[in-house]
């Protein structure tokens, strides 16, 4: 994928999370991601799909997740969108808070956050947007980070 | 590849050897029901051995807490073995690790039960 992108509708069902993980894995592969940083990347986008089809459409039939891949400049940016009613952030606590430890959910975004580089939430009351982006890091980029 | 468990008793202790996935869906299921029926059994004492689990997703972790509270609010005890390098890193990112009471030896793990 050189300067390209690809999108997806995708119902809001258990199978589009196994499905935007399986095109996250592909895209990261053939874009050279190593095998670690390819588990990342799509594990962050199986776990926004999966706000996406529980939180955010619920289920809801008529509703539908967009999934787009897209890289620019020296980034993979994956975008995935639900039709809910917006994701309040105030309402998810932290998880590596000690009470919330054994909390037996809440650590979607965490993990997201975690595995990306950049992550940029807007929630609005049509649905909510969640933007991951990944450094491509090929060899001129390293140049030119070392040389910054 | 899906989840697929089985059982066996070792000195009064339940291993469940796990293997494949434990994700959102029927991987979770599938623990949070063994589980159940070992609890419903009696059986308290329960190591699962995670080896071959070579992922697990937020889902997943959930499923695991949620295992290790209900077997130990029933006055039980639920441990972890072999942790795989991926499971090992997501337990240790999401402070888990010093939760669990995780092992790494079969024999010496089935000891550890009091």
């Amino acid at each position: 994928m050189t300067e390209q992108r690809v999108s997806y509708t995708l119902d809001s069902t258990l199978e589009t999370v196994d499905s935007a993980e399986q095109a996250a894995n592909r895209i990261a592969s053939e874009l050279g991601f190593d095998d670690d940083e390819v588990m990342r990347i799509a594990m962050a986008v199986r776990e926004a799909a999966v706000n996406a089809v529980l939180h955010g459409n619920a289920y809801d039939p008529g509703k539908k997740v967009s999934l787009d891949f897209e890289q620019t400049g020296g980034n993979l940016v994956i975008t995935i969108r639900d039709q809910g009613k917006g994701l309040d952030l105030e309402k998810i606590p932290d998880p590596l808070a000690p009470e919330n430890l054994l909390k037996t959910s809440g650590r979607g975004i965490f993990l997201i956050r975690s595995f990306m580089d950049e992550v940029h939430i807007s929630p609005s009351q049509t649905g909510t947007e969640i933007k991951l982006v990944k450094h491509v890091h090929g060899p001129s980029e390293g140049v030119k980070e070392a040389s910054q | 590849m899906s989840m697929k468990t089985s059982t066996r008793q070792i000195n009064g202790v339940t291993i469940v050897d796990c293997s494949g996935r434990i994700t959102l869906g029927e991987g979770s299921v599938i623990l949070k029901d063994v589980v159940r029926e070992l609890l419903s059994k009696g059986q308290k004492k329960i190591l699962l051995n995670l080896g071959d689990v070579n992922y697990i997703d937020s889902s997943g972790i959930g499923e695991l807490v949620s295992a290790f509270t209900t077997v130990r609010n029933q006055g039980g005890e639920l441990k972890l073995l072999n942790l795989t390098k991926k499971v090992h890193d997501l337990l240790q990112i999401t402070k888990l690790y010093t939760v669990f009471d995780v092992k790494d030896d079969e024999a010496s793990a089935v000891k550890s039960f009091s």
